[in-house]
């Protein structure tokens, strides 16, 4: 018996810190971001109701039935309707929330890139990021896994004697104008990795072999963090590095100063 | 239904065939079950050991340095003997504790009397599954002894990083290999196992016990035998295929162009890390119902024995059991909403993911359905039965965030996904075990235990978990990612410290208080008072023979069932419960 009030108290004390937010997402950076928010709010009260109904619901049948020693229990082996009717129930409740969900996933992995998005490649590896952009001429120059030097600052192992390379910007960090479509090209050169940034509400492995390419737009200016989040050996926690959103006159003026250090 | 299948066996006599390399399905029921005991104290040491480091990642420990002079040199943990304790501990829980204990153990041992057998189908292959089981669990443990120790890539074994040996990372050359022949040897008993109950469940069911007569106990034991058959037949194949990449220069999962500190794989092309992917998880999604289904049973059987009533839509429970068995075979993807498979295809695998949400509901409506208009009786097994109902629900609803792909881009590998497993098929399936334990225990041992303790250790253990694992969720909004060894590189990662440090308090309180569960084990096994043979007024098969049963379990009687498994409170009959057994004229003639 006393089992029902240590579920409602562990209940209660369960949901109290999802209604108080202690512990809860960063603002989102983006449409997709606050799109996601609300779908994660449709699926908490569903949840929520659920959850709480069903626990004070065992604590309730605890109480109200536990043996008095007078008579017998009632003699019942089910209800069928009762059974169609929770079941279908619950069926269109749990399928309408993946429906609903649909539109998000497909933002993200269904659309294209937008045309004009800037395409930016992603180089994954124990326990490093780097960035490539392909620089004023637009293209991105001739690369050889032969030529990689991370010591020498040339993780991507870019080909000098390609034109298309003089001008290609190599970071460590993310730098991305506000704003803007963006197109990332993700390859892993070790074993497998995970871009993950919290407040683009989004993340995607990286796995060598594959390039997977995934596409954005923020429109906050600030900088964020991205943790990898697939375990990729000893380093695992420490494989972190920022993306940094700009206006679009200071990424510009970010690759000029790039360009002039080569 | 069963012939009279002829396969008796004498009692055989000396010790080392009675209780070492014995064929009696009771014996090797109680050998799963204390191998089990063994591993799950190991897994929670390795646990704690984490839970510390994660919240004192540079706090010297000076008998850490003894137990690992290089690992954990100076006493402070390295970051790569964190992720060996890792990934031992969720191996060792997931092989050797989930899915042994409930299915090898209490399965071997209650499957035969409860459908009224002698023994298993086949007696010297459930010897042989218990012995390789062992031999898998040595290999798995010897994973810590060798050069560079246990490997780091999670229960999971992801290649590359399992696959491209010791320049991934120490762990990863000899502990990485004995790691996969262990799972190998284990996937081979496992098999042997499945076949057996498979076998025993179809053929050896005594007069009277049709398929829907058998408790529900024994429908989770059959259908999660189907899942470890088809399952660990994969998982196997897996296993080798990973070894030959590993020792043969194979490339099933190693792509062309890798480059490893410095150093380009130039012998490896054609392979494909998502492959691994797909056959871990058609054994992996399967193997949480294989860890979770028997708990669901023994659950059942418990929630109508206490509240002596029938339970509520039997037929319903052995569909959602069946149904939660083939769907479990088809929802491996969600596990890989982030992996670079086609995004077109989660959008499948979610609405299966979905499907298999419903049977899971039915399954609770239907406890609280049977627990509605009882008379309930508080044993300490009972509460743990009814702890079963409220951690299921509380892992289970936690599933519908994470079955939506939408939802996984943000979740995916964070403690959420941490909190949903462990609370689900961690501690649910574990109090089913404990629940299993002070049900059965009277019958396995022919001795009581102790009520008092049993309850002081339920209720603090019931609270204890909840403290551990539902602060997860709360991490995982704030995106805690999972399998870091230190929160100390990623900024925003330090503002949550605090509710790790409440976690790792919380684990050690609760570990500290299986002591109380271990007290009462023991000293029942030797000192408790003698238990009758019903001591629940139960109705099924076991309940019928002595405890501890006899060496063929029935005496040589066959016995002859009449009724359902779950006769209780029959209007007008003499008690309050019609055993299986008992005649036909037990029930008055107008029910």
């Amino acid at each position: 018996m006393l089992l029902a009030p240590v579920v409602w108290a562990l209940t209660v004390g369960v949901a109290y810190f999802f209604f108080a937010k202690t512990w809860w997402f960063p603002p989102p950076i983006n449409q997709h971001g606050v799109a996601y928010d609300a779908q994660f709010m449709r699926t908490l009260v569903v949840v929520g109701v659920i959850f709480i109904l069903a626990q004070f619901a065992l604590g309730y049948v605890i109480v109200r039935f536990r043996n008095d020693g007078r008579g017998r229990a009632q003699y019942t082996h089910g209800n069928n309707r009762l059974e169609t009717l929770w079941t279908s129930a619950t069926a269109l409740l749990f399928l309408s929330l993946v429906v609903m969900g649909t539109k998000i996933w497909a933002g993200v992995h269904f659309d294209e890139a937008p045309p004009d998005a800037i395409p930016i490649e992603v180089l994954a590896k124990q326990f490093s990021w780097s960035f490539r952009y392909a620089g004023p001429d637009g293209k991105f120059g001739h690369i050889d896994l032969k030529l990689v030097n991370d010591s020498a600052g040339n993780p991507f192992g870019l080909d000098d004697k390609d034109p298309a390379s003089k001008d290609d910007i190599v970071s460590a960090s993310l730098k991305v104008p506000v704003g803007k479509p963006i197109l990332l090209r993700m390859n892993s050169r070790d074993v497998i990795h995970n871009f993950f940034v919290r407040e683009l509400r989004m993340k995607q492995d990286i796995v060598p072999g594959m390039e997977i390419p995934i596409h954005f737009q923020a429109d906050q200016i600030g900088i964020y963090e991205v943790p990898c989040s697939e375990l990729c050996g000893l380093g695992h926690f420490q494989m972190r590095t920022t993306m940094q959103v700009m206006s679009v006159a200071d990424f510009a003026a970010w690759q000029q100063q790039m360009l002039a250090q080569k | 239904m069963s012939s009279p299948v002829v396969h008796a066996h004498h009692a055989p006599e000396g010790f080392i065939r009675r209780y070492v390399f014995s064929l009696d399905h009771k014996v090797i029921g109680i050998q799963y079950y204390f191998l089990g005991l063994f591993s799950v104290f190991i897994g929670m040491f390795l646990s704690l050991l984490m839970r510390y480091h994660m919240v004192n990642p540079t706090v010297s420990v000076a008998w850490m340095a003894k137990l690992w002079p290089t690992a954990a040199a100076g006493g402070v943990m390295t970051p790569e003997l964190y992720l060996s304790l890792m990934t031992m501990h969720g191996t060792i829980m997931v092989f050797f504790v989930l899915t042994t204990v409930p299915q090898s153990g209490f399965g071997n041992y209650m499957l035969p009397i409860q459908i009224g057998a002698e023994d298993m189908a086949f007696p010297v292959l459930n010897m042989m599954s218990f012995w390789t089981t062992f031999l898998a669990l040595v290999v798995m443990i010897a994973a810590f002894f060798v050069e560079g120790g246990a490997p780091l890539s999670g229960w999971t074994a992801y290649p590359p990083l399992s696959a491209a040996g010791r320049v991934t990372g120490p762990g990863e050359g000899m502990g990485q290999n004995l790691w996969i022949l262990s799972i190998a040897i284990f996937c081979g008993a496992s098999l042997m196992g499945a076949i057996n109950f498979i076998s025993t469940t179809v053929d050896l069911r005594c007069k009277g016990m049709t398929l829907m007569r058998m408790p529900l106990t024994c429908w989770t034991w059959l259908v999660t035998a189907i899942l470890g058959l088809l399952g660990f037949a994969v998982l196997l194949a897996a296993g080798v295929l990973l070894l030959l990449d590993r020792l043969a220069g194979s490339s099933f999962f190693l792509p062309a162009g890798m480059m490893i500190s410095d150093r380009i794989l130039a012998d490896h092309k054609g392979g494909s890390p998502l492959l691994w992917q797909h056959l871990f998880w058609f054994f992996g999604h399967p193997e949480v119902y294989i860890a979770i289904l028997p708990g669901m049973g023994v659950t059942s059987q418990l929630l109508s024995t206490f509240s002596r009533k029938p339970i509520f839509g039997y037929k319903a429970m052995v569909y959602a059991i069946l149904s939660i068995g083939f769907l479990g075979f088809l929802v491996w993807g969600h596990h890989m909403f982030m992996s670079g498979m086609n995004p077109y295809s989660a959008m499948a695998f979610a609405t299966l993911t979905m499907c298999i949400g419903v049977p899971s509901a039915i399954k609770t409506f239907n406890w609280l359905g049977t627990l509605w208009g009882g008379k309930i009786h508080f044993t300490t097994a009972m509460l743990f039965a009814l702890g079963f109902v409220s951690l299921f629900v509380t892992g289970g609803v936690s599933g519908i965030f994470l079955g939506q792909p939408a939802l996984d881009l943000y979740f995916h590998d964070t403690y959420f996904v941490v909190g949903h497993f462990h609370m689900i098929m961690g501690v649910a399936a574990i109090f089913g075990m404990f629940a299993g334990t002070f049900y059965w225990f009277p019958k396995m041992y022919g001795r009581m235990m102790n009520e008092t303790l049993g309850k002081i250790h339920f209720y603090l253990t019931f609270i204890g978990v909840y403290c551990i694992f539902t602060p997860m969720h709360y991490l995982g909004i704030a995106g805690n990612p999972r399998r870091y060894s230190a929160f100390t590189d990623v900024e925003y990662l330090g503002g949550l410290i605090p509710v790790h440090q409440f976690m790792t308090y919380a684990a050690y309180f609760t570990a500290a208080v299986q002591l109380i569960f271990v007290v009462n084990l023991f000293w029942s096994l030797m000192k408790g008072p003698k238990a009758p043979v019903n001591p629940w007024n139960a109705t099924t098969l076991e309940w019928t023979v002595p405890s501890p049963p006899p060496f063929d379990n029935f005496a040589g009687v066959h016995p002859v069932v009449n009724h359902g498994p779950y006769e209780y409170s029959v209007p007008g009959a003499a008690s309050d419960f019609i055993m299986q057994t008992d005649p036909p004229s037990a029930v008055p003639s107008e029910h």
